[in-house]
């Protein structure tokens, strides 16, 4: 292992090398561009040994990874935005054929308006596909996520894609340290890729895809549910194993800072949360018992781990970069929806923001904490959902 | 009723009954019947008139299904398992000797057809 100084759109083209991966087909689209660009240049320099595949769209490069995959091979793809939103029909298709693609999605706005800046609201529309989906919060993070994302994808209990968001800009263009595995010691951990189901082989032909009836549509659809639930245990121990071989860990489903004593947990997705650790750091010297809960994972949504937080919390104070049209922030609402059956219940005030990129520094976390501490010490929900710092 | 669209290949080549028998994801060997009994969809079924029949075979030519095969004596016969009345070989018969008969009204056995052949 050694420290590299890239962006995270460098080091996820350097993950794909590392996790020896054999096809990667993609398309440019801002501010993915320089994971498929560098990992073009890597397979012109030798480093990257498999094939790259030039389509002529997101939808071509999604539906490229599918036949890679099914043939047995390793299969990789990078995109944003209105590119991942073109995918859509792909992105169901691989789910359901349980093919363990790993997609690096750079989180973008989707237009209109027009606008290259972070909003979740692109994978959070892909939430129901059936696709895991991991948000990261640094450049180190995202290189180990995508390897630990091979290994969870191709688990046969779990089988299902993976997708790893993170955030435009914020980190796909902003150079920090990450350590860097070479291959052979990525070997130890994940091993080559054999399908332990179905295989694209001329030798041994097989339709795929088939008209499926009534009889028997709802339990392939029930086997998905139940590999995407699986990826919160087989998760867990692929981080143990990964932890004892390289020494990274970061944090499970949900990486929890200062939660334990908590009366606010304030929630969020991808590089925000790494911000509000200093927001936490600085309420705590002010005598405010608040904690940080980085949403590592929200399909399959960390049921177990919200309630076990929730029992012991006032109020969860809970951001979400990105809207569902007509009923608010995606993720609060499926931690009320995971509290709702639970004896005790916190409040938990719902926080919409920094949507097309509007900045979200320590001041501003600090000032959505204090209010949902406001809300406590009053004993008033008040807002269920809040707009942050909108103009009127 | 509606049969079972894809064999299991990575088990028993059975119709599954559940979860436990199913493959993770609906696939198929090429195999007669790998999407099921599509005779089961037929409307209407071709009656052949066997004393007007020259066996020309033009039928055999022309289904796109395969179900006609030619029989001991040289004649056409009919795989009414998968046969699903499309009406293609009764078009194409020079003899127009090749009936469609709504199935429901198709007297098994009254014409001298081929039968299932599974």
């Amino acid at each position: 292992m050694k420290t590299e100084l890239m962006s995270a759109n460098y080091a996820a083209s350097r993950a794909v090398v590392s996790a020896r991966v054999e096809v990667v087909a993609a398309y440019p689209i801002t501010p993915a561009t320089t994971v498929p660009e560098q990992i073009a240049l890597l397979n012109e320099q030798g480093i990257y040994k498999g094939q790259f595949i030039r389509v002529e769209s997101e939808h071509s490069a999604m539906f490229a990874c599918i036949g890679a995959s099914s043939t047995g091979a390793r299969a990789f793809t990078a995109t944003s935005s209105n590119g991942l939103l073109l995918m859509d029909e792909g992105l169901h298709w691989a789910a359901a054929a349980r093919l363990p693609i790993v997609l690096n999605n750079v989180n973008r706005s989707v237009s209109p308006s027009w606008n290259i800046h972070v909003t979740h609201d692109d994978s959070y529309s892909k939430r129901d596909t059936g696709w895991i989906q991991f948000y990261v919060a640094s450049v180190d993070e995202l290189y180990h996520t995508i390897i630990q994302s091979f290994k969870l994808a191709e688990d046969e209990r779990v089988l299902m894609p993976v997708m790893v968001n993170s955030d435009g800009f914020v980190l796909s263009h902003t150079v920090s340290p990450y350590d860097h595995l070479e291959p052979e010691e990525v070997d130890k951990f994940l091993p080559p890729y054999t399908p332990p189901h179905w295989v694209m082989d001329p030798e041994n032909p097989v339709s795929h895809g088939n008209i499926v009836f009534p009889e028997h549509y709802s339990e392939f659809r029930n086997m998905m549910h139940e590999g995407t639930k699986n990826a919160l245990p087989v998760y867990t121990e692929i981080e143990k194993e990964y932890k004892k071989l390289f020494g990274k860990y970061f944090g499970g489903p949900i990486d929890c800072y200062k939660c334990d004593d908590a009366d606010v947990v304030f929630t969020s997705q991808g590089s925000m949360g790494a911000e509000a650790k200093d927001a936490i750091d600085e309420l705590r010297e002010e005598g405010y018992k608040a904690g940080n809960a980085r949403m590592r994972m929200i399909r399959p949504f960390p049921v177990d781990k919200i309630r076990e937080l929730g029992s012991k919390v006032k109020a969860f104070a809970s951001f979400d970069r990105g809207v569902s049209y007509g009923f608010g922030g995606p993720v609060a609402n499926d931690i009320r929806s995971t509290m709702y059956h639970m004896k005790h219940r916190p409040m938990i005030k719902s926080y919409i923001g920094g949507l097309g990129g509007r900045d979200m520094a320590i001041p501003d976390i600090k000032a959505v904490i204090l209010d949902t501490f406001k809300a406590v010490e009053s004993g008033e929900l008040g807002p269920e959902e809040t707009w942050n710092d909108l103009k009127d | 009723m509606h049969w079972t669209c894809f064999h299991l290949v990575n088990e028993v080549n059975t119709e599954p009954t559940g979860k436990k028998d199913m493959p993770k994801t609906s696939y198929s060997k090429p195999s007669i019947g790998s999407t099921g009994k599509t005779g089961s969809w037929r409307t209407f079924d071709p009656m052949v008139n066997y004393d007007e029949c020259n066996k020309c075979r033009t039928c055999w030519l022309h289904c796109p299904e395969a179900v006609i095969s030619i029989g001991e004596d040289d004649f056409p016969v009919w795989d009414f398992d998968y046969c699903k009345g499309c009406g293609i070989c009764a078009e194409v018969c020079p003899k127009k000797c090749i009936e469609m008969v709504r199935t429901s009204d198709a007297v098994g056995g009254s014409l001298p057809v081929g039968g299932s052949e599974g």
